[in-house]
């Protein structure tokens, strides 16, 4: 009996530090989201969702920022998204699956886990100086594409893999060629499950700052980007400089809550709709 | 075949677009000078409304890059140029014109539980060497010297290393900080803190100086009597030993709307400007004069 | 037979399509690496490879003597990631064992996407928060004057890594086959007993991996650690020394460094450090990971 009890209380000390563990996770992040969805609400009105920033950033709003964030999030997606799928359809349907894709493969998924900075730094040399972009939502718009790349190459493949090689045989087996197995017995059921992948990654570069510190986003600009050779503004570039190269952080820090939250309900969002749409997938498939 | 035709339409756009740019001045440099300027567009661009003007921060050095490697129009600064980065410049076809836009005071702050009033230049210097480790040395105050500064971009960074520092190397131990506003911000929390920030950063929107800070006499020697920016007499004459004028640099002779900005900013509109952002104005002077010149 | 032919060219052009976009993408990411490389090899010219990783002293716009020693910002970056490590790991793996194997179905279901919620919020904004709620914390808890430094930073950083970690060690306990807990289960070990000594073990070679990603994430992370570890450049002594991470100094350096200069291929040079360091800790995690499954099946 004694060794029971024992196991019992052993038990239920793992247990509950185990809750104690995950109790605490959870605590951080609705800390995180309470303290800023209090603070930042405060600051939300429609001119500050709509305006543009006044009177030294002090007072206004942050539309240039949400316009420019969503522009450079645009062209993120118009070189990540298409090259992303076609490169993970390759590798997935048509290479043969010798050691060298093996290893591309490997490479391509190591590749998304290399810092933001270092794309930045890269972006920098490439599009800024060598292709004379200069410092612009093009530019910003390229770096944060390559550093999407790997993301959604990788999430596009694991959506490939998912599908069992017999729906492919069936195709081929009934006299479909390549391309046409693939148009019609795999890119229906993986699509949906690629572009969750891809939204998360646009989510993700929308949310990055320090691939766009250097290849475009301003401080400050009176007017929104009117071409793709202009620099711009954007949330999280607002929300740093709000928070530590202002004139007068401490009277602003009301705004820059305000610009946090904006933030974070844009990335969480497209987060969430990725997330619910995996989630319908998952149970139509069944 | 559908995805074909969509990136190439895509990519037909994005260079459509980038023939069509439309043109900004563009304005970086430096964080002391970035709300003076900022405000200086808006009300020159309230008055002006066709004529966009853009003001990037980043610091002094950026901005000094940015008129090297032409990709802004005016640089503004709160220092000089090193004589190695005009020597970059006219490698690449660049020659700077400096015009004095407003004149700082550079101010050393201290939280207001340190009771020191008053430090030479040396001592300051002796602290942001990593020389002089506590407060003792100077004072009853028992507390560990908590150094804040800038980061080698910035403008007012070089220029303490240069006249307060003796051109010697900073302690690696100064907390680096990204603005003038995250320096005090510092001080403000941090008892043993020290600081140093453009004159125009000491006062809340009141006008007086913020609550919680304390701005340190600085005297030449030790003995002597102490001077606060805050004094223009002072300022003005030299007494103050850390005084500097503010730069805003064009490539060559200034033209167009950079021009039309940059005599308004020295004009009387502009100064007034200046003077209620809480620095002091260019005056009558050498600056003046030198200014006057470069415009032709 | 004209049908046929025309339907081959369709199929080979489809496929060489693909086959362009393979190659375009490995050869852009090829490209990232070679174009860093090659940009930060002319610093060496000027600085000495031993001087770059051995000294202490970085100070490359001194008017005194230029230096450009990265070992202090090594070391600063290693000890955050450290720091970060000593509070994910058994935190992550603690939740992981609770989805796994403690939580209803029902619950799981949720809290799965609740953690990915953690991941998703930005680094800019973790950053944020550690000015404003960690930092003054941690000054007023430790009595110090400033909360920007080395503790805050791997506290921000253990909250970014935590995701990883909890995911990939779930799915690694997961993948234990139900024979081995059951097994233990009918020799009389209690559920705890066939977690700890059954499951975990069984599953250490992912949950090693999942470490790994999240050290890689760490050491990776730039805007969180620029905004609160204080950025002296000083060799760290301790957690409350401010400290300056490599990936911070790229972001603060970079905006005002004349183009071409040895400065400017330096930074390059650290760039090309950080991206060795995390292409090799992804890769061994990722290595380790295949083996761990391919045995598995």
């Amino acid at each position: 009996m004694k060794q029971a009890t024992r196991k019992k209380i052993v038990q239920a000390l793992g247990f509950l530090a185990l809750r104690a563990a995950l109790f605490l996770v959870l605590a951080v992040l609705f800390l995180f989201l309470y303290d800023i969805g209090r603070k930042g609400a405060g600051a939300i009105s429609w001119e500050f969702l709509s305006k543009a920033p006044r009177r030294g950033m002090t007072e206004g709003g942050i539309f240039p920022a949400i316009f420019g964030t969503f522009l450079v999030t645009v062209i993120t997606a118009v070189l990540a998204v298409p090259l992303g799928m076609s490169a993970a359809i390759y590798l997935n349907e048509y290479a043969r699956q010798t050691r060298l894709t093996r290893l591309i493969r490997l490479s391509i998924r190591n590749l998304s886990g290399v810092p933001s900075i270092v794309y930045g730094l890269f972006g920098v040399i490439l599009f800024v100086n060598v292709m004379g972009f200069g410092t612009s939502v093009l530019s910003a718009g390229l770096t944060l594409g390559l550093m999407t790349l790997p993301w959604t190459i990788t999430a596009s493949e694991e959506a490939l893999k998912t599908i069992p090689n017999s729906y492919r045989e069936g195709a081929l087996a009934l006299g479909a060629t390549k391309w046409q197995t693939i148009r019609t017995n795999v890119l229906p059921y993986a699509v949906p499950g690629m572009l969750t992948g891809t939204v998360l990654g646009l989510a993700r570069a929308a949310g990055e700052t320090a691939p766009i510190l250097f290849t475009g986003a301003a401080f400050y600009l009176p007017f929104l980007p009117k071409s793709l050779g202009d620099q711009f503004m954007a949330l999280p570039y607002h929300l740093y400089i709000m928070a530590t190269q202002h004139h007068a952080i401490l009277q602003v820090r009301p705004l820059a809550y305000g610009t946090a939250l904006v933030l974070i309900v844009l990335v969480l969002g497209l987060n969430m709709t990725a997330v619910v749409v995996r989630y319908r997938l998952r149970r139509k498939q069944r | 075949m559908k995805k074909i035709a969509l990136i190439a339409l895509a990519t037909l756009t994005l260079l459509a677009g980038l023939l069509l740019g439309a043109k900004m001045v563009q304005i970086k440099g430096s964080d002391t000078m970035v709300n003076l300027v900022q405000i200086l567009a808006e009300e020159y661009m309230g008055k002006n409304p066709a004529t966009p003007i853009a003001v990037l921060g980043g610091g002094s050095g950026t901005g000094i890059t940015g008129l090297i490697n032409q990709t802004c129009d005016i640089a503004s600064t709160s220092r000089d140029w090193k004589p190695k980065e005009i020597d970059q410049a006219w490698d690449k076809g660049v020659t700077p014109r400096n015009f004095v836009v407003a004149v700082d005071g550079l101010s050393i702050i201290v939280n207001e539980k340190n009771p020191v009033e008053q430090l030479t230049i040396a001592q300051v210097g002796a602290m942001y060497r990593g020389e002089i480790k506590s407060w003792k040395a100077v004072s009853d105050f028992q507390k560990p010297v908590s150094l804040y500064g800038r980061q080698s971009n910035s403008g007012t960074y070089v220029f303490m290393q240069e006249f307060v520092l003796g051109n010697k190397n900073y302690s690696t131990d100064m907390k680096e900080m990204n603005g003038n506003a995250q320096i005090i911000e510092g001080v403000l929390q941090d008892e043993g803190a020290v600081g140093y920030v453009g004159v125009g950063y000491l006062f809340d929107e009141t006008g007086h100086v913020r609550k919680g800070l304390k701005v340190v006499k600085i005297s030449k020697e030790p003995g002597g009597t102490g001077y606060v920016p805050t004094d223009k007499a002072a300022v003005d004459s030299g007494d103050y030993p850390i005084a500097r004028p503010l730069y805003m640099s064009t490539n060559g002779k200034p033209k167009g709307v950079a021009a039309e900005f940059l005599q308004w900013i020295v004009g009387p509109e502009g100064q007034a400007v200046v003077g209620r952002e809480g620095f002091f104005t260019v005056g009558e002077g050498k600056y003046k004069a030198a200014n006057d010149k470069n415009f032709k | 037979m004209r049908h046929k032919k025309w339907s081959d060219f369709k199929e080979s052009a489809i496929r060489a399509f693909f086959f362009t976009c393979g190659i375009l993408a490995v050869l852009v990411l090829i490209g990232v690496f070679l174009t860093l490389l090659a940009t930060a090899i002319p610093a060496f010219r000027e600085i000495k490879v031993g001087e770059f990783l051995l000294s202490t002293r970085w100070d490359p716009t001194s008017p005194e003597k230029a230096e450009y020693g990265l070992l202090a910002m090594i070391v600063s970056t290693l000890m955050v990631t450290a720091g970060a490590l000593v509070l994910a790991v058994p935190i992550g793996i603690g939740v992981a064992a609770y989805l796994s194997d403690v939580a209803h179905w029902r619950a799981r279901e949720i809290l799965k996407p609740v953690v990915e919620i953690l991941a998703g919020i930005p680094s800019v904004v973790v950053g944020f928060l550690g000015i404003v709620l960690f930092g003054p914390a941690i000054a007023k808890v430790f009595h110090i004057g400033n909360g920007l430094n080395a503790l805050n930073g791997s506290l921000l950083l253990a909250i970014m890594a935590l995701p990883t970690i909890i995911s990939i060690s779930e799915d690694s306990l997961n993948a234990v086959p139900r024979a081995y807990s059951e097994a233990s289960l009918a020799l009389g070990a209690s559920r705890w007993q066939t977690l700890v000594r059954v499951k975990l073990p069984a599953g250490l070679s992912g949950i090693i991996a999942a470490v790994m990603l999240g050290m890689g994430r760490a050491i990776g992370e730039t805007m969180t650690v620029l905004m609160v570890t204080g950025n002296a450049r000083s060799f760290p002594h301790g957690l409350f020394d401010a400290v300056r991470t490599m990936t911070a100094n790229i972001a603060i350096e970079l905006g005002e460094v004349p183009y071409y200069t040895t400065h400017y291929y330096a930074l390059f040079a650290i760039g090309l450090v950080l991206f060795v360091m995390t292409f090799a800790v992804n890769l061994v995690a990722d290595v380790v990971l295949q083996k761990y499954q391919e045995r598995e099946q």
